[in-house]
């Protein structure tokens, strides 16, 4: 099947039934992709498709053929929000251990400017952290999001 | 997982009607839509399913409209098997016609499950836990089933026959679920532990109008329709009555999550709440 991943267009020869978590870690190298629970619950392996945050642990492979997969590999060479968001989460102590990192800032990318403290705790409901109580990843994420930071946009899905 | 994931096979239609065809043949297809349930238990191990057919890709189960299924009846709100919480809490018309779908929809998961998690997987999936299912149920909504040979209409009061289970044939796919005009006050809450998280403890979904409806999630095999007591209520009888009549409606039990006399607690609580809240 055809995914393009990062940019990329890829041919895979993958089982349909096989975790788009898997396979990318496995098949594609990206091991930014973490997986924390491997059911739905921690949002470590977060990636967009299609622009639409999803838990890449609970996707068959099948659903990713003619879509564009954005993983944090991609999300941080490509996007300047994504770059914002890691800067923010180094300066606001938004990461401790890392894990929940990467699915935390994929789950922040689709956030517009300006966001709400609502709004960024609603996109990020489904992410789980256990090292810093979520208060400095809150703050990270609205930093970035601040338009008073330069080129910390996020851009629209 | 899924150690044997490469062994499982998924067949994928590109229309309804080929996928109709595709269960009339061999039934022992496991639909998949946003995977949020299946994967789950593909996971932990506890599903024996081997065999899967694809709904996912199947546009035509998406839309959610009004539509008028008989020339005489009133337009009802009709959703698409395939349309996801993001879908249902972005329409204008769902939030114009159910507000209190969208109020639980909104309480399902996080956007990762929103994004991916259908209400055709919730209905099917049967779980007395189904967030929607006491919405639907309070609303009087009808489950539209289809086969390659026909399609059926069962009102959401007689789809589930017990736990985990329903009128559904194995040859049948869910495309839509329909909704008639509701009169009245939506009402909707969930008791849980953390809100993205899995399970519910106890909901009730209520509409206050010239007749009151009250279903309740998670204190019975199944969605409870609480008829005796919405008619009570219905008919001007206080709240204390209402409350002794919904205690006898209920069945919840023990189990990891909750005793059974915390979640009578809470149904009436939440029969109180409602009641005031709707005033
Ligand atoms: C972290 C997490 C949190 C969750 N939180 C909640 C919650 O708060 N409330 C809640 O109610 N649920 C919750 N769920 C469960 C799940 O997300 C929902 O039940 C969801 O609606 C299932 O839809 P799906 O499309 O993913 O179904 P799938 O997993 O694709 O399918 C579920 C079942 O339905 C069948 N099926 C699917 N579509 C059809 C169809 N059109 N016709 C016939 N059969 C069909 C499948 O064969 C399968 O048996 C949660 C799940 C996770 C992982
Ligand atoms: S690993 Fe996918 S949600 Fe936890
Ligand atoms: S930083 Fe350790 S889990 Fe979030």
């Amino acid at each position: 099947m055809i995914v393009t991943i990062n940019g990329k267009r890829r041919r895979l020869d993958v089982a349909p039934m096989r975790r788009l978590l898997d396979v990318l870690r496995e098949d594609c190298g990206l091991t930014g992709t973490k997986e924390g629970c491997g059911e739905g619950e921690c949002g470590a392996c977060t990636v967009l498709m299609d622009g639409v945050a999803v838990d890449s642990c609970l996707v068959p492979a099948a659903h990713a053929e003619g879509r564009a997969v954005v993983t944090i590999e991609g999300a941080a060479a490509a996007k300047r929000s994504a770059r914002a968001l890691q800067h923010a989460f180094v300066e606001h102590g938004g990461a401790q251990c890392g894990i929940c990192t990467p699915g935390m800032i994929m789950a922040a990318l689709p956030l517009k400017a300006r966001s709400s403290r609502d709004q960024i705790k609603t996109a990020l409901a489904g992410n789980l952290c256990r090292c810093t109580g979520y208060i400095a990843i809150f703050q990270s994420v609205e930093a970035a999001l601040s338009p008073a930071r330069k080129g910390a946009r996020a851009r629209r899905r | 997982m899924p150690a044997g994931a490469s062994a499982l096979s998924l067949a994928r239609p590109r229309t309804l009607k080929a996928a109709l065809a595709l269960l009339a043949e061999d039934p022992e297809l496991m639909p998949i839509a946003g995977c949020t349930d299946v994967f789950v238990g593909l996971h932990f191990g506890t599903s024996g399913q081997r065999r899967f057919i694809d709904l996912w890709g199947l546009d035509e189960l998406r839309g959610i409209a009004l539509v008028r299924p008989e020339p005489s009846e009133a337009p009802v709100l009709r959703i698409g098997a395939l349309a996801t919480y993001t879908d249902i809490i972005a329409s204008a018309l769902v939030r114009r016609r159910l507000p209190m779908l969208v109020a639980a929809a909104r309480e399902i998961g996080g956007a990762q499950i929103q994004n991916r998690g259908t209400l055709g997987g919730n209905v099917a999936n049967a779980s007395p836990a189904g967030d929607t299912l006491p919405v639907l149920a309070a609303a009087n909504a009808r489950i539209v089933l289809r086969s390659a040979g026909a399609e059926r209409r069962v009102a959401m009061g007689e789809y589930y026959t017990g736990y985990r289970t329903s009128v559904r044939q194995a040859h049948e796919l869910i495309t839509a679920v329909e909704i008639p005009p509701v009169a009245g006050r939506q009402w909707w809450r969930k008791v849980g532990t953390r809100k993205a998280q899995a399970i519910s403890k106890i909901m009730m979904a209520g509409v206050r109008g010239p007749v009151v409806r009250i279903a309740i999630g998670s204190v019975a095999p199944t969605v409870v329709v609480a008829d005796k007591t919405a008619r009570c209520l219905s008919a001007g009888g206080t709240l204390a009555e209402a409350q002794a009549l919904l205690g006898d409606e209920i069945t919840p039990i023990d189990d990891v999550r909750s005793t059974r006399e915390y979640r009578h607690q809470v149904a009436q609580n939440l029969l109180a709440q409602f009641w005031r809240e709707t005033e």
